[in-house]
């Protein structure tokens, strides 16, 4: 029964861990390829971990194992989110196909702070009260 | 086929095609970020990679290097943009 689980949750994780590796050269784009990284390979990694613990069956393990998962998942949408907001800012291109860039114009280039569209709008209007 | 041929033959092999598949991105990425993003999945497929070797050689003190690979992925990642981002703000 163990064996069997072994099994299925090594050959799932390897299965995505290969989806991602093929994602990673095949995507047209930064950020399309930053979104397989992320959540693809972490779901990988978890279940071949999670396999581990299945097979060691001891309580230290399955808590080490739990301690790499947990940090896995705690760190790799920090991690891909900074590399992202650093490529949109050394102006890294998106794909010609893509349709909507919400952070168009929203950033400072030279602060790099972020402003809304409401706080934008407001400003004209302090500017110019008569409309 | 007990599990220990399985590991070995089939999960295994799959796991360093993939490792060869994104080191093509490593070596093509246009951009310095696409090759900061083939790193860090690089270390994330060997945590796994040391995952299924721990279970074919039954040691599980292997499982300390994954964490500490975990580790170094994220900080290698942050580090890099960090640094990309002030390059950028400095030119």
């Amino acid at each position: 029964m163990t064996e069997i689980t072994i099994f299925i949750l090594s050959s799932l994780g390897t299965l995505f861990i290969l989806l991602a590796a093929i994602g990673v050269v095949k995507m047209p784009d930064l950020y399309l390829r930053i979104s397989v990284t992320t959540k693809a390979a972490t779901l990988g990694i978890g279940l071949i971990l999670v396999a581990a613990a299945f097979y060691f069956n001891d309580s230290s393990i399955t808590a080490r194992v739990l301690a790499i998962i947990l940090f896995m998942l705690l760190t790799a949408p920090v991690g891909a989110h900074m590399i992202g907001r650093a490529s949109y800012f050394t102006g890294v291109k998106m794909w010609k196909k893509s349709i909507l860039d919400d952070l168009e114009g929203q950033y400072d280039p030279k602060t790099h702070k972020l402003s809304s569209e409401d706080q934008k709008s407001l400003k004209k209007d302090s500017h110019n009260p008569e409309e | 086929m007990n599990l220990y041929d399985y590991l070995y033959y089939i999960i295994l092999p799959i796991l360093s095609i993939s490792v060869l598949i994104i080191f093509i991105r490593f070596l093509i990425g246009p951009t310095l970020s696409d090759r900061v993003i083939s790193l860090d999945l690089l270390l994330t497929t060997g945590i796994g990679i040391i995952a299924v070797y721990s279970i074919h050689t039954n040691q599980p003190t292997f499982l300390d290097i994954a964490m500490i690979l975990a580790l170094i992925a994220f900080l290698s990642t942050v580090a890099f943009a960090y640094y990309l981002e002030k390059r950028e703000r400095n030119d």
